[in-house]
C-alpha cells in the first residue's frame, strides 16, 4: 500500500520518486531499496489474493474431513499447524496481512492529512496558533504509542471489537502521536520556503493564500516525508498487534490478527509448541523490515551527508543545509 | 513501537530535538536562562498530555459503562456512575481531575481502592530496574555495532548491520521474548521461563528490613550469592528484550552520526596528520556523535514505557506495566486512566532530565 501512495503522490509530485531513487542508487543502497520494495509488494499482493492463497477462512474451524484438530503439528492439511482454539495457523497469517494494510492505510492517511494540513497553515501564518500547535506538539511527540492506543481502544470498542473498531482504534491513537512528526518536518520546510522569492512574488500578484499555499508551499515541502509515512506505517500494524496481544484486539471471528494469535501462543509456547508463535510473529517482522528497508533508503537517499562518500559536491551540500537550518 | 529514528540530531545542524517553545522564547542566552525556560516547559506539556488522556478516555463515554455495561443492571449501573462522579458535565469531571493531578491524585483504582501514586511507588520499581537492564543491553550492543556500521559503511557488512538494527527495532517484543523463552527457558533450560525470581529468592528478599524494590540491590544487601545470581538469571531475558529494540536505535544513530562527523574538517585534518582510522571512528568521530544519543534516550524512555508493558506481560515481570495490564483484565479502566495520566507526568520529567543534561553536556544545546 505504502508503494502505491508513494508512486501516486510521486505523479504529481516529480514523476515517479521510487523508481527516480531505484536509478539513483548504487550497490549495496540500491539493494537495500529494492529488497524494501519487493518485500512490501509481497505483502500488499498477499494481501489482496488472500481470499485466493488461503488454503482456508480465517475463523473456519472445520471443512469436509470435519473439525480441526487443536494444537496440531504442521502436517499435509494444515503446512502449518492449528492453533489452540483450532484455526489453521497458514491461513490466518495469511489473512492478518489484510487487517495490517487496512491498519497502516487508516493510520496514515487520517495522520499525513491532518498533520501537513496543520503544519502548512500554522507554519504559513505563524502567530499565535503557532506557538499553541507546537507546544502542543511538542509534548504529544514523545509520548508511548501504545498507551495511547490502550485508551483509545477501550473508549472506541470497550476493549473488545471486530475488524473496524480494532484498526480505527489503532489508527487514531497512532493520527494522534503521528500528526506532530508531520507538522514538525512540514511546518519547518513551510517556514524556509515562505521567505523564498517565488512565494514573495506571487504574493505580489495577488495570488490567493489558498493557492499559494496549495499550489506553491505545499508542493515543496513534502519531500521529506517518505521516511516519516513508513514510520508511521509500520507503527500503525505494530500497535494493532500490540493492543492485540494485550487483549484488546479483534475478535478472531471478525477478523485475522497477528497480535492476537501471539497472545494465545504464550500459553502454547510454555509446552514447547513453537508453530503457533513463529509465523505470525515472522510475518510482522518481515512486513516491518520491508517498509522499514525502504523507508531508511529513500532517506539516505535524501541525505547529501548519507548518500556518497567523499563525493566533491558532499561538503558544500551540507553546509548548505546547515545554513539553511 | 518504533520511535522516530528520523529525528537523528544532526551534529553538523544546532540540536534539532530542543524544545521549540525554548527557542522562540530564547533572548540573551545562556545555561540559567535555558534551565529556567525549559523547566517552564514541563507545565504546558504535563497540560497537554493529561488533556489528551482525559479527552480520549472520556469523549464517547465515562469508564464503567465502558467496564460493566451490559454486565449490571441498568438503575445499578445508573447508582455506580453517580456515586463516581461520572453523571456530572464533562468539564467539571475535567477541571477535578486536573485540580486532584495539581494535588498529585491521580485517582484511585476502581477494583482494589488503591490511589494510583501507591501502584506506582509500589510497582514503580521493578519497571525502573527493568528499564535499567535495557539500557545496560543497549549500550553494549547499539554503540559499538552502530561504530562498526560506520567504520565499514557502504560495504556489505554495513548493510547486514542495518539491517540487523531494523530487525531490532521492528520486532515486537512480545514475538522476540517468546522465541528467546521458547530457545533458553524450554528448549535449552538455561534460564527461567518467567518472574522476577524464585519464590523461595523472593521470600528471602522480602524479609530484608526496608527493602528497596529493586531486587538486584535487596539481593546484594542479604549477602547471599545464590539469590544475586538467581535475580541475574531472571533479568536476561527480559532485559535483553527490551533492551534490542532500543539498541536497534542506537545502532541506527550511532552510525549516522558518526560519519557525519567522519565528515567534518577536524577529523579530515586528524586523518591528514596520519591518526588511524580506527582513532578516527572511536576518538575523534564518536564524542560528538553521542551526543544526540543523550537527547533521543529522552525519546526512548517513552519507548521503554510502552514496551515494558509489553515485556512484563510476556515475562510476567511484575511492574507497573504488568499491574497495567492486570488492570485491563479486571476491565479497571479508572485505574488504567489514572495509570497513563502518571505515566505522562513522570515522561514529561524524564525529558526535561535528559534536556538538561543534555544542555550541560553540549553549549550549542542551550543556543
Amino acid at each position: 500500500m505504502t508503494t502505491v501512495t508513494l508512486k501516486r503522490r510521486g505523479a504529481w509530485l516529480d514523476r515517479m520518486p521510487i523508481a527516480k531513487q531505484v536509478r539513483q542508487s548504487v550497490g549495496v543502497q540500491r539493494f537495500m531499496l529494492v529488497t524494501g520494495i519487493v518485500i512490501t509488494a509481497v505483502f500488499v499482493l498477499v494481501a489482496i489474493f488472500a481470499p485466493l492463497l488461503a488454503p482456508y477462512g480465517f475463523a473456519q474451524l472445520r471443512d469436509a474431513n470435519g473439525i480441526f484438530p487443536r494444537q496440531a503439528a504442521p502436517s499435509a492439511a494444515h503446512p502449518w499447524g492449528t492453533t489452540v482454539a483450532g484455526y489453521d495457523v497458514l491461513s490466518r497469517t495469511l489473512w492478518a496481512s489484510q487487517t495490517a494494510l487496512l491498519a497502516i492505510i487508516v493510520a496514515v492517511v487520517l495522520s499525513l492529512i491532518l498533520g501537513v494540513l496543520l503544519g502548512l497553515l500554522s507554519g504559513y501564518f505563524g502567530g499565535p496558533l503557532d506557538r499553541v500547535l507546537v507546544v502542543v506538539c511538542d509534548a504529544i511527540y514523545a509520548f508511548p504509542t501504545l498507551l495511547l492506543a490502550i485508551i483509545v481502544s477501550i473508549m472506541i470498542s470497550h476493549g473488545q471489537s471486530g475488524l473496524w473498531n480494532g484498526v480505527f482504534a489503532a489508527g487514531i491513537s497512532i493520527t494522534v502521536v503521528y500528526i506532530p512528526q508531520y507538522f514538525r518536518v512540514v511546518r519547518a520546510e513551510v517556514v524556509r520556503i515562505k521567505a523564498e522569492a517565488y512565494v514573495e512574488s506571487a504574493k505580489v500578484l495577488g495570488t490567493s493564500n489558498a493557492r499559494i499555499i496549495f499550489r506553491h508551499v505545499l508542493r515543496n515541502s513534502v519531500r521529506t516525508l517518505p521516511l516519516i509515512i513508513t514510520l508511521n506505517g509500520t507503527d500503525a500494524f505494530e500497535t494493532l498487534a500490540g493492543l492485540g496481544f494485550l487483549g484488546l484486539g479483534i475478535e478472531p471471528t471478525s477478523a485475522a490478527e497477528w497480535g492476537y494469535d501471539l497472545q494465545k501462543a504464550v500459553a502454547d509456547v510454555t509446552s514447547g509448541i513453537w508453530w503457533t508463535a513463529l509465523y505470525p510473529g515472522l510475518a510482522i517482522v518481515l512486513l516491518a523490515l520491508g517498509i522499514s528497508l525502504m523507508g531508511e533508503s529513500l532517506n539516505d537517499l535524501a541525505d547529501p551527508r548519507l548518500r556518497r562518500r567523499g563525493a566533491a559536491s558532499e561538503v558544500t551540500e551540507a553546509e548548505a543545509e546547515e545554513v539553511a537550518s | 513501537m518504533t520511535t522516530s529514528p528520523e529525528t537523528i540530531p544532526s551534529p553538523l545542524a544546532p540540536a534539532p530535538a530542543q524544545p521549540r517553545g525554548a527557542a522562540s522564547l530564547r533572548g540573551g542566552g545562556g545555561l540559567l536562562r535555558y534551565l529556567v525556560v525549559r523547566f517552564l516547559l514541563i507545565f504546558p506539556t504535563i497540560f497537554v498530555l493529561v488533556t489528551v488522556v482525559f479527552f480520549l478516555m472520556r469523549a464517547t463515554g465515562d469508564p464503567i459503562t465502558a467496564a460493566q455495561g451490559g454486565r449490571l443492571a441498568p438503575a445499578e449501573l445508573a447508582r455506580r456512575i453517580h456515586a463516581a462522579g461520572y453523571d456530572r458535565p464533562l468539564i467539571v469531571q475535567y477541571l477535578d481531575f486536573l485540580g486532584g493531578i495539581l494535588h498529585g491524585d491521580f485517582g484511585t483504582t476502581y477494583s482494589d481502592h488503591q490511589p494510583v501514586t501507591t501502584v506506582l511507588v509500589t510497582y514503580g520499581t521493578a519497571t525502573l530496574e527493568l528499564a535499567f537492564y535495557a539500557l545496560i543491553v543497549a549500550f553494549i550492543v547499539g554503540i559499538p555495532l552502530g561504530m562498526l556500521a560506520a567504520w565499514i559503511r557502504d560495504r556489505w557488512g554495513d548493510a547486514l548491520l542495518r539491517v540487523l538494527a531494523i530487525v531490532f527495532y521492528a520486532t515486537p517484543i512480545f514475538f522476540s521474548g517468546l522465541l528467546m523463552k521458547l530457545v533458553f527457558s524450554i528448549r535449552l533450560g538455561w534460564l527461567p521461563v518467567d518472574g522476577r525470581a524464585d519464590t523461595g529468592t523472593e521470600l528471602e528478599l522480602q524479609l530484608l528490613p526496608h527493602p528497596t524494590g529493586i531486587y538486584l540491590i535487596d539481593a546484594f544487601r542479604t549477602g547471599d550469592p545464590a539469590a544475586v545470581g538467581d535475580v541475574l538469571r531472571h533479568a536476561v531475558l527480559p532485559g535483553v528484550a527490551l533492551g534490542l529494540l532500543t539498541a536497534g536505535v542506537f545502532l541506527r544513530l550511532v552510525r549516522t552520526n558518526v560519519i557525519g562527523t567522519l565528515n567534518t574538517e577536524y577529523v579530515t585534518a586528524a586523518r591528514s596528520r596520519g591518526v588511524s582510522e580506527y582513532r578516527l571512528v572511536t576518538k575523534h568521530a564518536y564524542r560528538p556523535a553521542l551526543i544526540p544519543i543523550i537527547t533521543v534516550i529522552g525519546l526512548q524512555i517513552a519507548m521503554l514505557l510502552g514496551g515494558a508493558v509489553l515485556t512484563e506481560t510476556t515475562f510476567e515481570w511484575n511492574g507497573l506495566g504488568y499491574q497495567l495490564n492486570h488492570y485491563l483484565e479486571a476491565r479497571d479502566f479508572v485505574a488504567v486512566q489514572g495509570i497513563v495520566a502518571l505515566l505522562a507526568v513522570i515522561v514529561a520529567v524524564v525529558n526535561f532530565i535528559v534536556d538538561v543534561i543534555a544542555a550541560f553536556i553540549d553549549p550549542r544545546v542551550r543556543y
